[in-house]
């Protein structure tokens, strides 16, 4: 078969496609985004009517996946690492209800955060919910651990959660795929209170999940993705998960390592695998990108037996992602030095675009800010984000998806009034509508400015869930209407707008502000679009 | 036969472009390739980079080890710089456009950026911009570079050709014919100039 030049998270896309899903569900986020994209332009998922629409959040996702599921479908859930945090309510009860059709959840990890907030590590998710976790090394693996996940999740009745993280996910390389696998047809859970988590049947699905434990061992054993590989110096055994497999191969010409190494690619990490290598050398070094899981476990807590080595003695960075010369120097291997980097480098920090309509909106709210002391202004995760760098140095705050709105209610109760949110379209409806519910309940003094540029902006312009409903979502809730405002943030209503951002602050009440324009960058990709379009309309004419 | 290459600029430059034109050459020579790209977050006019290893042999890493890269290729000239530490110091060339993008307020006199730049070993810096005006768009200065960084990279320059063919065969031949002119342009520049 033909290789495909993919990203991880392509190789991810196709490798569910072939599957035969009949669905994925995703609220776009870095490094997870290119999964859905990937499904939602393949010719392949298109002939296959594979419904793949973005989600209002990873809640709503991941619900929707357990229904298809439900249903007897494969059906696929991507997200960053951060939005396991929102779907994990129904997520650790979908190991729980178990899975009827296969159900793989896909969680991207971002260590050194290059575009999160934190460097959390989905596996421990995998291993809290007690389910089995596929952690693939490179993008064949991300292909090929993916139609493995569905078939182990239809075989145990189980969800399967996948792991990856940024340099697989945005790293492309060539990748062998399949044949394409039927969809499966309706076929309601042969245990029709299976999905009723009821305390009473709870109790016995979950003793049934536990009673599934030493099956998933057994599998992660015998399904060649956990590969003991002997070596003759017995000094160090090296216990490898995914990624970290590479930076320590890189290390090594021809694949020529002395050290006995476990490559670690499915969970739970199969015991016996573990003690063949625990027993034979001096001591261990784990290599894994992200927290030290299987370092602490294999410490314990009083650290008693052989020398384990990793992030927690000091042999890794305790942070940040792993590279070749991290994994050397834990190695003591000699490392190549480059020229030093001159002081003449500057820090070119990401910026909010030329005719941004943030730059607008947030000129009107630095200035409407003045008549009051500073450090009002809670904001949310978005491009708008941005604003909290110069020359705007508009915000506060960024806490999690929504938290503009719920951290200005909190403020204005502890005196701090007026208190302002600063949220995007798609966050609102990801998350920021509940919260203005609650303001509205207890009729908080608090202004939102909902900055409306239709589109899910930082993550490259993806379909907002709030498009065109903003307004009439803000009715809904009960904001008053002569309290909800909508401007046109652009330079040459900078008086209006700024009188009208003055008039709310002093409301002692909620009120909303929708600060509507289209992102530039969406606009720009519309009418190059429509501009080649009218091209070829042309050429056909001649 | 392995080049580890570097890419580096600004976000919105057309690394990404570079890096899949070089990457489909190496598929089309039928070598292994690994391209750690940057997405989300910094691609609003941050600094970018993308790691692109080619190889006739398997490749473990998606990411190059310090001093190790053959090749760095930027198309802004303090970026080149940013990835110095990255570059080979024996063997290691430097290409890059000498066409500053200034989005910050505290970037460097660019005379003293060139003659950082002048004081590597092994570099070539041209004048992206006014070479890809010459050949027609200014919008062309990336694929200037890259025909710039050709002779270094280990890749028949045919190669390069179809790739470009290729790469931009839905935007026409216009388009095609600009970039073939621009490629050629940066590497005849290269090569007069070593």
């Amino acid at each position: 078969m033909q290789k495909l030049l993919l990203l991880g998270d392509e190789a991810i896309a196709q490798g569910a496609i072939d599957a035969g899903i009949s669905g994925v569900y995703a609220y776009p986020g870095t490094p997870s985004t290119e999964i859905t994209e990937y499904i939602q332009a393949s010719k392949d998922a298109k002939e296959r009517n594979i419904r793949s629409s973005w989600s209002a959040n990873e809640k709503t996702a991941m619900e929707s996946a357990i229904g298809m599921s439900y249903a007897g479908k494969k059906s696929l859930v991507c997200m960053k690492h951060v939005g396991l945090n929102v779907a994990a309510d129904a997520f650790i009860n979908s190991a729980i209800t178990g899975a009827n059709g296969g159900l793989v959840v896909l969680s991207a990890d971002d260590p050194s955060m290059h575009s999160s907030q934190n460097e959390q590590d989905s596996r421990f998710y995998g291993k809290f919910s007690m389910i089995p976790i596929m952690e693939p090394s490179n993008q064949q693996e991300a292909y090929d651990m993916t139609r493995y996940a569905f078939d182990l999740s239809e075989r145990f009745g189980t969800p399967v959660l996948i792991r990856v993280t940024t340099r697989l996910a945005h790293s492309r390389a060539g990748v062998e795929c399949k044949e394409i696998l039927d969809q499966n047809e309706i076929n309601l859970p042969k245990n029709p209170k299976q999905f009723i988590l009821l305390p009473s049947i709870a109790r016995k699905q979950y003793n049934i999940l536990l009673s599934k434990q030493p099956e998933f061992e057994a599998d992660a054993l015998n399904s060649g993705y956990n590969t003991y590989i002997d070596g003759t110096d017995k000094s160090i055994g090296i216990i490898a998960c995914g990624l970290a497999y590479n930076y320590l191969m890189e290390n090594y010409h021809d694949n020529e390592i002395n050290f006995p190494v476990l490559k670690v690619g499915q969970y739970p990490i199969p015991k016996q695998l573990v003690n063949n290598l625990y027993e034979s050398v001096d001591e261990i070094l784990v290599l894994e990108d992200g927290y030290p899981i299987i370092e602490e476990l294999l410490r314990g807590i009083l650290n008693k037996g052989k020398k384990i080595r990793g992030r927690m003695d000091g042999s890794i960075p305790a942070a940040g992602e792993l590279n070749p010369n991290i994994v050397a120097s834990a190695l003591h291997l000699n490392i190549e030095s480059g020229h030093l980097t001159p002081d003449i480098v500057q820090g070119r920090p990401p910026s909010l675009c030329e005719g941004c309509s943030h730059t607008d909106t947030f000129t009107a709210l630095n200035e409407a800010m003045l008549d009051y002391s500073p450090g009002r202004v809670f904001s949310d995760i978005g491009c708008y984000t941005l604003s909290a760098l110069a020359p705007l140095e508009s915000i506060n705050s960024c806490v999690d998806m929504g938290a503009s709105i719920t951290m200005a209610i909190g403020a204005a109760d502890a005196g701090l009034i007026p208190s302002v949110a600063a949220i995007g379209d798609s966050t609102f409806t990801h998350s920021g509508m509940t919260g203005l519910l609650d303001a509205v309940n207890t009729k908080s003094p608090i202004t939102v400015v909902i900055n409306d540029n239709s589109t899910t902006g930082m993550t490259g312009g993806q379909d907002s869930s709030a498009l065109g409903k903003v307004e009439d979502i803000c009715k809904g809730v009960g904001v008053e209407e002569e309290h909800i405002r909508i401007i046109k943030p652009l330079r040459r209503f900078h008086e209006e707008n700024l009188r009208i951002i003055k008039e709310e602050l002093e409301y002692k009440g909620v009120s909303v502000i929708i600060a509507k324009r289209e992102c530039i960058q969406t606009l720009g990709r519309r009418m190059k679009l429509k501009s080649l379009q009218n091209r070829e309309a042309d050429t056909a004419k001649k | 036969m392995k080049k580890d290459i570097i890419l580096a600029g600004v976000g919105g430059q057309g690394i990404l472009t570079i890096a899949t034109i070089i990457g489909t050459a190496a598929l089309i020579e039928g070598l292994q390739l690994k391209q750690a790209e940057v997405h989300g977050m910094s691609q609003r006019g941050g600094d970018v980079h993308s790691n692109l290893r080619i190889s006739s042999n398997h490749i473990a890493s998606d990411l190059i080890p310090e001093g190790k890269a053959d090749l760095i290729i930027s198309v802004e000239p303090m970026e080149s710089l940013r990835y110095i530490n990255m570059l080979n110091k024996k063997e290691g060339w430097l290409v890059t456009s000498m066409n500053p993008f200034v989005n910050i307020p505290n970037y460097p006199p660019i005379e003293d950026v060139l003659s950082t730049i002048w004081n590597v070993p092994r570099n070539v810096t041209i004048d992206a911009e006014k070479v890809a005006k010459e050949q027609g768009s200014i919008k062309a200065a990336n694929i200037v570079a890259l025909g710039a960084a050709s002779p270094y990279m280990g890749l028949k320059y045919e190669s390069l050709e179809v790739a470009i063919r290729t790469v931009f065969a839905k935007k026409g031949d216009d388009m095609i014919n600009l970039n073939l002119k621009a490629l050629a342009a940066g590497k005849n520049y290269a090569i007069k100039r070593t």
